[in-house]
């Protein structure tokens, strides 16, 4: 029993990064029809404005510490961060311990800003090609988007730690009446869980009580009617395309304490999440999030180590077998609607 | 001739004779020339040439004929590597019984994949091929290991059976040979001041290459060839007046398969050894660049794509930025190093950037390729001479509704 809600809980990080990212891919596909493959260099983007945010916080400058001496006997020269001298050392020390948290609130406009030219400036143009077209020159797009990150940050993953509040574990067993450290859980993957469940939240409650949302929703089922009712479609699309690039960029803000950012993160997550959007449904928005927990799980149910000596690598590939079962059994996914690429 | 019309027989003597001069002419610069760099001539790029060719023609009679995205096209590639290298191991260090393996296992292995994936279509089908692709990448990197040696990739050693010759080769590892003839020996000849390497494993992969572009030839001329067209331009047409087109898709998907696998036994051949990163899904797409940036769907766009991106890829990531500080030296200083700046990123290691680049760039403006910027630089000069029978020229390629 223990055994189970550890590998639930385990799950659940990863879960909730395949939802975040499938959730955006699921908006953009809903609302302009474009199959978005530079949608993990947007959460790669997201992650390494964490680590930007970081780097700012911890700008430096140098001074000569006369009370102390290096090994030479010279006074030793201490870099002392700007924030520690505006804010007061404790004070300035607690900015740059949180910048990970800290940097939602800077990567949301950057993230919306990098939306909204790619939509504007590239995807725009590719609304009436056929999809391969869509796939090709936002792979492309990827590649660029890699490879710039890859020259200014270098090849290295950078880790980039949460804050120290956050560090431990939590003994969750022992709330449920299980011994001590039977079912151990690290607070980031909790605070990652929480926070990702808002962000879906959040999207949803946008999407279903204003005003803004109900357009947007009118024009996924129907985008000329809602267009001849004399609304500017196209602009709330384009804004749509900055959210779900807001989202993606969010779930690579917080994942950075999970997993070190490194430029080749992305294109890691964008097969699974594309895996996750088909079994959920395409232009399922939740499809995406109901699949995306569930492989998240089923994948760390997988990797329990009774289940892999009676398959060997079942861990590996599990994500794919269920998709490849989904596709053939249920070709619409999970909440698939019908007529929705059915091809 | 071939049973090829004569626009094909001209195109085919063509490719041919470029390949066989290929090492004259891809060694234009004298050695000891600055410009030696831009040289391509030697074997080992020459090969890849060839065999990234021979796998993009195979991508090209699925992709450009039926339109189906395939991104897990390298897993056959990687799939024939794998069993060129156990041929090589068990059996003996011939080349031909290795290809004849490879192009049989990724056969089979794409008769399976492709009668699962093919059941979809569109997006679907990409990303059903995408996971296979990306299975058995993960197989081959954890639980396969005994097949595949994992992390390190599939070797030659000393104590492998090789049943037919093993006796032969004490002490040293043997090198790959079609009945005697090693892979590896390479004659130079000397001419002035340029030199040229005639390789005899270049010449197996070119020969090769040149029957298999042959018989992409026939493929498109053929009435499978057409039909597959058909199922490009309208699938549900097709469906309505009857047919059913699923066993012609599955085979342009096996025969393609077939020479991705064929690719991989050649690279296998020249270089005996085999990893799993030849399959993960960022070769798949590399194969796809290739084809898009030749132009899909046309004969010879697929191989010039292939060069184009081997060539490149060889040239630009060898320029580093004392290379460029000889190229900007003669102007002034300043402006010397502003151009090195500029310029740096696009070379050495990032020339993924310029190829990421120069791919969306085809994407957007030239979607039929290089051989679309070919056809349009033609249509150019010819409009020059007079519009008249350009103007005939389009009308009669427009086909009927």
């Amino acid at each position: 029993m223990d055994a189970i809600i550890l590998q639930t809980l385990n799950g659940l990080d990863k879960g909730s990064a395949y939802a975040l990212i499938a959730l955006g891919l699921t908006l953009i596909f809903g609302t302009l029809g474009v199959v978005n493959f530079a949608h993990g260099a947007l959460f790669m983007i997201g992650s390494f404005c964490a680590v930007t945010l970081s780097r700012i916080l911890s700008y430096s400058y140098e001074i000569v510490d006369d009370t102390r001496t290096d090994f030479l006997g010279n006074p030793m020269k201490v870099d002392i961060p700007y924030v520690h001298s505006w804010f007061g050392e404790s004070a300035g020390q607690t900015i740059i311990d949180w910048s990970v948290p800290l940097a939602i609130l800077f990567a949301i406009p950057i993230m919306l800003f990098v939306g909204y030219v790619m939509e504007r400036g590239l995807i725009k143009h590719f609304y009436k090609r056929p999809h391969a077209d869509q796939i090709l020159v936002t792979f492309g797009l990827a590649i660029v988007l890699q490879e710039v990150v890859k020259q200014i940050y270098g090849a290295n993953p950078i880790p980039t730690p949460a804050p120290p509040a956050f560090t431990g574990s939590l003994d969750f067993g022992v709330w449920l009446g299980f011994d001590p450290n039977t079912i151990i859980y690290p607070y980031w993957r909790l605070v990652y869980f929480f926070f990702s469940a808002i962000v879906i939240a959040a999207v949803f409650a946008f999407l279903q009580f204003t005003t803004f949302g109900m357009v947007v929703r009118a024009g996924m089922a129907d985008r000329e009617t809602v267009g001849l009712l004399g609304i500017d479609i196209d602009k709330r699309f384009t804004m749509m395309f900055g959210i779900a690039a807001a989202v993606a960029g969010l779930a690579g803000v917080m994942y950075t304490p999970i997993n070190s950012p490194n430029y080749h993160m992305g294109m890691d997550f964008l097969v699974l999440s594309f895996v996750v959007v088909v079994v959920g449904g395409m232009g399922s928005l939740p499809g995406a999030v109901l699949a995306g927990f569930l492989l998240g799980i089923l994948q760390s149910f997988a990797s329990m180590n009774w289940i892999k000596d009676i398959l060997p690598g079942i861990d590996q590939i599990i994500i794919y077998l269920v998709a490849i079962a989904i596709l053939l059994t249920r070709p619409r996914g999970l909440m698939g609607r019908k007529g929705v690429m059915e091809d | 001739m071939l049973g090829l019309n004569r626009k094909d027989t001209t195109l085919l003597i063509a490719v041919a004779i470029l390949t066989m001069f290929a090492p004259i002419i891809l060694n234009p610069f004298p050695v000891d020339s600055a410009m030696a760099q831009f040289n391509a001539g030697y074997p080992d790029l020459m090969q890849r040439f060839v065999i990234f060719g021979i796998f993009a023609i195979g991508f090209n009679i699925l992709f450009g004929l039926t339109g189906y995205l395939s991104f897990g096209h390298a897993a056959f590639l990687g799939v024939g590597s794998y069993s060129a290298v156990w041929m090589f191991k068990l059996l003996s260090m011939n080349v031909l019984p290795a290809i004849l393996l490879a192009v049989l296992i990724s056969g089979v292995f794409a008769l399976v994949i492709g009668y699962v994936s093919l059941r979809r279509s569109g997006i679907y089908f990409s990303i059903l091929t995408l996971a296979f692709a990306q299975m058995s990448f993960n197989l081959a990197y954890s639980v396969l290991t005994p097949i595949t040696n994992g992390e390190t990739g599939l070797q030659l050693s000393l104590d492998d059976p090789r049943i037919l010759d093993g006796a032969g080769s004490a002490g040293s590892l043997p090198v790959t040979n079609l009945f005697g003839l090693e892979m590896r020996a390479t004659e130079t000849v000397n001419l002035g001041p340029w030199s040229w390497d005639f390789s005899a494993g270049y010449y197996v992969c070119a020969l090769i290459m040149l029957a298999a572009f042959y018989l992409s030839v026939r493929i498109f001329r053929s009435p499978f060839g057409l039909m597959l067209r058909a199922v490009k331009s309208n699938q549900q047409r097709l469906n309505y007046t009857g047919l059913n087109s699923r066993p012609y898709t599955l085979a342009a998907f096996v025969i393609s398969g077939m020479y991705a696998g064929l690719a991989g036994g050649l690279l296998a051949s020249m270089d005996p050894l085999a990893g799993a990163e030849r399959m993960q899904w960022t070769a798949s797409g590399e194969v796809v660049l290739m084809t898009i940036l030749g132009g899909a769907g046309t004969l010879i766009g697929p191989v010039l794509g292939a060069g184009f991106i081997k060539y490149f890829e060889n040239i630009f990531s060898k320029i580093n930025d004392n290379v460029l500080h000889t190229w900007f030296a003669v102007l002034p200083d300043g402006i010397e190093d502003f151009l090195v700046t500029i310029v740096h990123p696009f070379v050495g290691k990032g020339w993924h950037l310029t190829l990421g680049l120069m791919f969306m760039l085809v994407v957007i403006f030239l979607p039929g390729g290089l051989v679309e910027g070919g056809q349009r630089i033609g249509r150019l000069f010819r409009r020059r001479k007079g519009k008249q029978t350009d103007a005939e020229a389009d009308a009669s390629k427009t086909p009927a509704e």
